[in-house]
């Protein structure tokens, strides 16, 4: 199962990472030989099994529709690149 | 004059309790070591002067968010960012009294075997400094094992408390799913995270274990344990079944040396009046692998996806958003981030979920059943924590593939989401070798008592040939 | 040929729970920016989603209303994407297993009920706001920054889908209108657009009538009025008949609306294929409903809009009962007494105006008001619908106070306004009948406006006659 370049182009895009030429090229050739070792999965006929998300059986875990205090507004943007006033700043879309 | 490379953090608490020492003596002391010897072994990204508290000083993993304390989660993306909040396992152990004496180093976004993967320089190995510690909680194991730290917290989700705990000479617990709270921890791959205790004995480990254990209500993946935490004291292992896995330990690339070590431990458990039996998983080992490097990878490529220059960490700027996101994104990550979010992102898209995806979670079905059959008959099962000793620096740099396979033996149980724990067995050449005890969920106590009992029996010292 | 209109909505809802989705910050709407944000719904390392038990049981209950089937297994799922108003860089929404499925809603119409399907009414969270500085009015185009305020995101938001079973704009209005009366009945939501607590998607085709294909869509986006959106339906199933008929193809688009001007035409995109890489989010357990939980609620469900508007198009013009049922209005309307018709008009028109709360006004007053209101000037009886919300509003003081209608005290003055106009009243008597609007104008001169007009005309037809 190898992936072609443009394949490695097109999931780099998705995934909002922008490569160099020299960084394509390899990741085309270490993803297709990872790719390969994984595909094993698809050897086994499983129609029959169940998936697993989880590795407990929990469902119906949530809390109280109960107010908590929030982050005081600086504490919110303490981390924040670049800000204006009380909004996150960020370039245009 | 403490020693820090022998002292277990039980016995630093006997040294606080009957007031031989201060907390803050004590946090001085463990500065001292990394003083001394931090500098070659690189195993902290940054310590804390001042103790926090009157018990034993800890040591985290860096991907453990601390209030007003950087936390970078080994990455250059994260460089900077100071956490407002303290992960849960943080307010535990500051609730304990515990005292944080620094983070540790990691392979980035714990994705890495080696802790080579780190933005912010390679841990070496205070058994042979040539070599790596493992990881990704190389830092922690080796802060632990060079007594620079009484005890520490890392995270598993491939093995990444296991393996280098088996590499370092030290004890490592990957702890049932769902019995430590992941709020606060930098998601790797959430439905495997787990953070783990890491220390010098087994007893050091159940103590550790009782401050981290317990539902959350941050984290709705958690659960009350059935039972309490027990500290093992128990020296026999009469009335024990334990189940040797012909393919964990059968498995390819295992070194003779480290098999001639374990094959000794499982005899030794016959001596100490356990049954032992042969049994097997029969996919789970070759199938393990590929069914974790879909799934892990797929959960982190959505986890990774915040890290985007809006609200925190790194950002390069662009002329519009878009930019903006894959310049930060494309400096900010390492090879192995971005390797695992273009696999996941790919095995996550349109007309490969099925293929991939769906068909990894079925084999994660099929392994949890190989393993639920296999425990029928044994209360654990055993093997080889890493099928090598620790390995050169550099060795296995450039195939992304041979290094993921130093977590073959942790993977299948980890995505049953079983409890195992590592604990050092013996050296081969010069080098430790871990002791993998795997049991039922929440069989912690089980591992804990089988682990200190053959801890006791080996009398493996802990303390790195070149450092006594 | 003749064509059919095929519309489907796809319709968001805040529900007015306290606090968000996915963590206990207080939902917001005019706070101070990125005052009510906290780790997680900032997404910040480490941070988990915890659900909201409240939006769980109203989504179950708008499911219910809804005649949904409540999955018995339903799963959160992330959707992801990158976009700043998308801390995460995935949203917590459901996929292939909401929580309510396959349900319907029975749409009174004049000839009848339509039933439109819904498809499904799922669970998720909201965004954050971008405010784009630089460009026109806050749009897009032109921007030269973008500010981020994360007080909405994981507002917990239900989006309801219907089949594409709506066959004219106006049946879409009126579905819409049907729709967030009935949210707002079930108390889970306040639904006002201006709020932005309820917004809408519409995708539209048209057919030829009697086929069941479906032919390429358009999806109408950014839709700020049901009024408005009618329009915009309309003009859209037009425009696509007539591509249809000079010989044309429908391309699949997105027409973005401009909020902000409703005359401009829409902006024009491709829909760009998107791949949100659906996976069932780890961070939460699946959803298995109690049963019991599903039956109490049933048992709490309210009469349904639509139940009352049938009940009214008994008595009332269709039109009239929707109206009176959708505004609100109907319980006030069936607690007055007087003439159906005229009961129904005023409430959906000088009392609409006024704007007073239905719930605060004492249907027997306001009953009398509406007998009397041919005897009250026009003003007097806006100040009288004004104040009909008022405690303790007593209509007497519009319909005696100041009005005069006793006899004795009218007919001298209407003997000298007589007295003064002798040729008038020859002229009148005469066969000029229409001078008797003179009279009545001077009667009233003389008595400031306060004369009762009935008793006025009454005892001048006497006297002249
Ligand atoms: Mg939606
Ligand atoms: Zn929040």
């Amino acid at each position: 199962m190898a992936i072609t370049r443009d394949e490695v182009l097109h999931v780099a895009r998705l995934a909002r990472l922008e490569l160099r030429d020299d960084e394509i090229a390899r990741f085309t050739e270490q993803l297709s030989a990872i790719l390969e070792a994984v595909a094993k999965v698809s050897e086994l006929d499983l129609s029959d099994v169940e998936p697993t998300a989880h590795p407990l059986d929990l469902v119906n875990v949530w809390s109280e529709d109960e107010p908590r205090p929030c982050l005081p507004v600086d504490e919110a943007l303490a981390n924040a690149p670049e800000r204006e006033a009380g909004f996150f700043k960020v370039p245009p879309a | 004059m403490i020693d820090t490379l022998r002292l277990t953090a039980e016995d630093a608490m006997g040294l606080l309790e009957r007031r031989e020492v201060s907390a803050a003596e004590l946090h001085r002391a463990y500065l001292d070591a990394i003083g001394e010897r931090d500098s070659e072994l690189h195993a902290f990204l940054r310590t804390v002067d001042e103790p926090d508290g009157e018990g034993v000083a800890i040591a985290f993993k860096d991907l453990i968010s601390t209030r007003g304390v950087e936390t970078t989660a080994g990455s250059k993306i994260l460089s900077g960012y100071v956490p407002v909040y303290d992960a849960t396992v943080a307010s535990r152990c500051r609730a304990a009294g515990m005292p944080l004496i620094g983070k540790t180093n990691m392979d980035e976004f714990a994705m890495g075997s080696s802790t080579e993967n780190s933005a912010f320089g390679p841990t070496r190995n205070p058994w042979d400094p040539e070599r790596v510690p493992g990881g990704s909680s190389g830092g922690s194991a080796a802060a632990v094992a060079a007594g620079l730290a009484p005890w520490a917290l890392g995270s598993d989700t491939g093995g990444s408390v296991k393996q280098p705990a088996s590499l370092c000479g030290i004890v490592g617990l990957r702890p049932t799913y769902g019995t430590v709270s992941r709020y606060g921890i930098v998601a790797f791959a959430s439905s495997l995270d787990q953070i783990g205790p890491m220390t010098k004995t087994v007893r050091d480990n159940a103590l550790l274990y009782r401050v981290l254990a317990g539902r959350d209500p941050e984290d709705t993946t958690t659960v009350e344990l059935p039972q309490p935490v027990e500290i093992p004291e128990r020296e026999d292992l009469k009335g024990i079944r334990v189940g040797v896995p012909r393919e964990l330990n059968e498995a390819e690339g295992i070194e003779p040396g480290v098999m001639e070590v374990v094959q000794r431990t499982i005899e030794l458990c016959r001596e100490l009046g356990a049954e032992v039996g042969e049994t097997s998983l029969p996919r789970s080992v070759d199938y393990g692998m590929p069914c974790y490097y879909l799934i892990a990878p797929a959960e982190a490529s959505s986890n990774l996806a915040r890290y985007d220059g809006v609200r925190y960490g790194l950002r390069v700027n662009g002329s519009n958003v878009r930019e903006m996101y894959e310049k930060t994104r494309d400096a900010g990550f390492g090879d192995e981030p971005k390797r695992r979010i273009m696999l996941g992102t790919y095995a996550l898209s349109a007309g490969y979920y099925e293929a991939y995806y769906g068909q990894a979670q079925k084999v994660r079905t099929v392994i949890a059943d190989e393993h639920a059959a296999a425990f029928e008959n044994f209360d654990v099962l055993v093997s080889p924590t890493s099928p090598t000793v620790a390995f050169k620096l550099g060795e296995k740099a450039e195939n992304p593939l041979a290094m993921y396979l130093s977590d073959v033996l942790t993977i299948p149980s980890n995505l049953a989401g079983l409890p195992g724990l590592s604990i050092p067995c013996g050296l081969s050449d010069g080098l430790p070798v871990g002791f993998q005890l795997i049991g039922p969920q929440f069989s912690e106590n089980t591992l804990f008592h089988v682990g200190h009992a053959l801890e006791r029996a080996i009398g493996f010292d802990f303390v790195p040939g070149r450092l006594k | 040929m003749t064509w059919e209109p095929v519309i489907g909505l796809e319709i968001h809802i805040h529900l007015k729970t306290r606090t968000k989705m996915f963590c206990r910050c207080e939902v917001a709407y005019f706070e101070p920016e990125n005052s009510r944000t906290c780790p997680v719904c900032l997404a910040f390392p480490g941070s988990l989603p915890v659900p909201n038990a409240k939006a769980v049981e109203w989504t179950i209950k708008l499911g219910l209303a809804l005649e949904c089937e409540i999955a018995e297994h339903a799963v959160f799922h992330r959707k992801n994407y990158f976009y700043p108003d998308n801390p995460k860089g995935y949203q917590i929404s459901q996929y292939d297993e909401p929580l309510c499925v396959s349900g319907r809603l029975a749409l009174p119409g004049p000839e009848g009920d339509a039933e439109i399907g819904i498809v499904r009414a799922h669970l998720e969270e909201d965004a954050a706001k971008n405010v784009h500085l630089g460009g026109a009015e806050g749009r897009i185009g032109g921007a030269t920054a973008t500010l981020v305020d994360f007080n909405r995101a994981g507002t917990p938001l239900v989006e309801i889908v219907t089949q594409p079973d709506l066959r004219s704009a106006d049946q879409a209005r009126r579905f819409l209108q049907l729709l967030r009366q009935t949210v707002v009945e079930l108390g889970i939501s306040d639904a006002e657009m201006q709020k932005g607590s309820l917004r809408f998607d519409v995708n539209v085709s048209v057919r030829p009538e009697g086929s069941d294909e479906l032919r390429t869509r358009t999806e109408l986006k950014n839709l700020n009025s049901f009024a408005f959106a009618a329009k915009a339906i309309q003009r859209e199933v037009e425009r696509q008949i007539a591509v249809y008929e000079s010989g044309g193809e429908i391309e699949q688009e997105t027409l973005h609306f401009d909020p902000g001007a409703e005359a401009a035409p829409p902006l024009r995109s491709k829909e760009e294929a998107q791949d949100y890489r659906y996976f069932p989010e780890p961070d939460l357990v699946p959803i298995e409903a109690p049963r019991e939980l599903v039956e109490r609620i049933r048992t709490e469900l309210p009469e349904t809009p639509a139940t009352r508007i049938r009940r009214l198009a008994d008595g009332l013009d269709h039109d009239l009962a929707e109206d009176l049922v959708t505004s609100g209005r109907d319980r006030l309307y069936e607690r007055v007494p007087g003439d159906r018709r005229a009961v129904a008009n005023v409430l959906m028109n000088q009392f609409a105006v006024s704007g007073v709360d239905p719930e605060a006004v004492d249907p027997e007053e306001l009953g009398k008001l509406i007998e009397a209101r041919s005897r009250i000037p026009r003003e007097k009886l806006t100040e009288a619908f004004a104040a009909s919300g008022d405690p303790g509003f007593s209509a007497e003081r519009y319909l005696g106070d100041g009005l005069v209608a006793d006899t004795a005290e009218l007919e001298p003055i209407i003997e000298r306004v007589l007295a003064a106009n002798p040729g008038q009243v020859e002229a009148y008597r005469g066969g000029k009948e229409g001078l008797l609007g003179f009279f009545v104008g001077q009667v009233m001169k003389e008595t400031q406006g306060k004369a009762d007009p009935r008793v006025v005309n009454e005892l001048l037809r006497q006297k002249l006659s």
